[in-house]
């Protein structure tokens, strides 16, 4: 601006634009205002495919559709912690290496200090959150990019992994876990086996779904990992969506520093969601543990990536502040449906991930060319 | 004493490391008064105010709020003592909605089910639209991302923000840079129908015609100093454009553009 503008500043009308013309609702605003609805169509496109191409192979039957679901769901709580994260503006690279890791603090105590089993998930729980914890403050302390600080401990938390269950079970695999976490009430309960076995009786019996040989239907409850990931997104979404504490989300991730000056905690938010974060790689580590039986060194092995594809694939922008919950549990579900869907096909499963990193790239150029221009005011 | 100040900042300096972006400066704010911040760029301004805003905390030097000193941790508890900010940068976030903006950090919350604490966008959306409203922007659509709305409506949003949290204080960074003439207009109008119910106002602008009329008094920075705090009584229009940057050059340059010899 010259001295001139400066000092005259009258000059300057017309510079804003008028005001009395009332906005139209268009449906790119409409775009703008829903993120995940390029996911929900990619699920319905995915559906679509498989639904061609796949369609009389099993996988729409009650025993392929939990299978996929089940895929899903493990990877949906998973993106679900990563997408609240991304609002908030941050990464976290150590979710994989935390799936491996609270896996080993569930098991090595299981079987070799002699723990109770609803003590060694409490301990895991509380171990991957003080991670998440360190983590976060790390971050917000040394204001390094979390892709640094969280990369540091992928690798150390994958590290840590090895060398705990090398120290104790002398080998990259602690077996034998599953059975005491069966045997304890609290973590059955919890985190064990499926449920709801007499909705899949009550719908035999009606002769909707198979039945084996042995008088039992094909499917025989709900894997409870799929219950999780349903409550967890649920509770994830209202937060973003409905919550004050959803919107300081939204404004740490959008601009760090307005929301410092308008008085939102932003070092609080940050730490919160790195713990939360640690807190949904912990269940999916411990639901793992209770499903495989066992836990090992390479458990959760790139899955972060997996997780912030989904989120991508849900609509939420890479920048921070802009995303959707439900968008990423799409994102989860596109997976499932991708990797478990292609072994139905005659398509060769190595183009699993071709097919994977194409819908990555086509996400993240929608949604930086579209919504990016949002943030540059056009 | 008669004077009444509501802020006071004592012989304040503010570093950045080597940076030495507040020298001793000392600024009092009347109770009531509309008081105007003037300085070249790089001056000190925006850092003066952060530091009365509670983003910056002095170097060295006290800050006194109605005459007790204190030390704020964070904009929030400035703005829990109703001392509201817009700042140069507006501090608005483009991909949130107007709503959600202007409520930021301080969101209006209800029960659900008089139970789960939510925000209430309902009356979120209702009071953005109305305060916007009442400076003469129009938006239809209280969801409609910042990021969309142009320069000038952004700076009436934070400066709606400002006056509708700001209770005591007012502090207003350059907020007619990017607004026309008659928002600059409604701007003024706004300062002075605080002053008119007891708000105090700090008030930074390039432009002198906004400064004159409606300051009570002015404080000149220059190079993180403070040249002194002049009563508008004791000072004419002149002058003060004289202490703005590069005040005698401007005025010469009036005269030139006007026919007359320097
Ligand atoms: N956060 C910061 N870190 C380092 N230097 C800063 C910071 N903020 C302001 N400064 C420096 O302090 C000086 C005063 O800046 P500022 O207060 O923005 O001036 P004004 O608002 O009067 O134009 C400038 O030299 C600027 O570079
Ligand atoms: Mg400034």
């Amino acid at each position: 601006m010259t001295v001139i503008e400066e000092t005259l500043g009258m000059s300057k009308a017309g510079d804003a634009s008028p005001d009395e013309r009332v906005r139209r609702l268009t449906a790119w605003h409409l775009l703008m205002g829903r993120p995940e609805l390029g996911a929900i169509a990619g699920a319905i496109l995915v559906f679509g495919l498989f639904g061609v191409f796949a369609g009389d192979s099993g996988m729409f039957a009650i025993d392929g559709v939990m299978n996929w679901a089940q895929v899903a769901a493990y990877l949906g709580i998973l993106a679900v912690g990563a997408c609240l994260l991304m609002v908030g503006g941050e990464f976290d690279l150590s979710m994989g290496s935390m799936i491996g890791f609270a896996g080993v603090m569930v098991a090595a105590p299981v079987m070799y200090l002699g723990w109770p089993a609803w003590v060694a998930v409490i301990f895991a729980f509380a171990g991957a959150m003080a991670l998440g914890l360190l983590n976060g403050y790390l971050v917000v302390r040394t204001k390094l990019p979390s892709f640094i600080v969280t990369l540091a401990f992928m690798f150390i938390l994958r590290g840590l992994t090895l060398v705990l269950s090398t120290y104790f079970a002398n080998g990259t695999i602690i077996s034998g876990v599953g059975d005491r976490l069966a045997d304890d009430p609290i973590v059955r309960t919890l985190f064990v086996g499926s449920t709801g076995a007499w909705i899949f009786h009550g719908l035999a019996s009606l002769g909707w779904i198979e039945v084996l040989a042995g008088g039992e239907p094909v499917v025989n409850g709900i894997p409870k990992v799929i219950l999780w990931w349903v409550v967890l997104g649920a509770v994830a979404a209202f937060v973003l969506a409905r919550t004050r504490a959803g919107n300081w989300i939204r404004t740490v991730g959008g601009d760090a520093n307005a929301a410092k000056n308008v008085g939102v905690p932003v070092k609080r938010v940050k730490i919160s969601l790195f713990v939360f974060t640690a807190f949904c790689a912990c269940l999916f580590g411990v639901l793992q543990v209770a499903d495989v039986g066992s836990a090992a060194a390479d458990r959760g092995l790139q899955k972060e990536f997996e997780a912030i594809i989904a989120v991508v694939i849900g609509g939420t922008l890479l920048t921070g502040g802009f995303g959707s919950v439900v968008g990423a549990c799409f994102g989860a579900l596109i997976f499932g449906v991708v990797q478990i869907g292609i072994s139905f096909t005659n398509i060769n499963s190595d183009w699993y991930r071709v097919f994977l990193g194409a819908m990555l790239l086509l996400a993240v150029l929608f949604n930086h060319y579209i919504r990016g221009r949002a943030a540059a005011g056009k | 004493m008669a004077d009444d100040f509501i802020l006071e900042l004592d012989n304040v300096s503010k570093y950045f490391g080597t940076v030495i972006a507040l020298k001793d400066v000392t600024l009092r704010l009347r109770r009531g008064e509309v008081h105007c911040l003037l300085g070249d760029n790089g001056a000190g301004k925006s850092t003066l105010i952060k530091t009365l805003a509670g983003v910056h905390p002095p170097s060295t030097g006290q800050y006194r709020v109605d005459g007790k000193a204190l030390a704020f941790r964070s904009p929030r508890e400035a703005l829990d003592m109703g001392i509201a900010t817009v700042y140069q940068d507006l501090a608005l976030v483009p991909l949130m909605s107007v709503a959600r903006n202007f409520f930021a950090g301080r969101e209006p919350v209800k029960k659900l089910f008089g139970l789960l604490p939510v925000m209430d966008m309902a009356h979120a959306n209702a009071t953005a639209v109305q305060k916007l409203a009442d400076m003469g922007i129009a938006v239809r659509d209280a969801s409609q991302l910042v990021g969309s709305m142009s320069g000038g409506e952004r700076q009436c949003l934070a400066i709606a923000r400002a006056i509708h949290f700001g209770a005591r204080v007012l502090i207003l960074d350059e907020p007619t840079a990017a607004l026309g003439v008659k928002q600059s207009c409604n701007v003024l109008k706004l300062i002075h129908t605080a002053r008119a119910r007891g708000i105090s106002v700090i008030f930074i602008t390039h432009n002198v015609h906004h400064a004159y009329p409606i300051a009570d008094s002015f404080t000149v920075l220059n190079r993180g100093q403070s040249l002194g705090t002049f009563a508008k009584a004791d000072i004419s229009k002149e002058a003060v454009l004289e202490m703005m940057a590069g005040g005698s050059e401007i005025q010469g340059l009036f005269d030139e553009l006007e026919g007359r010899a320097a």
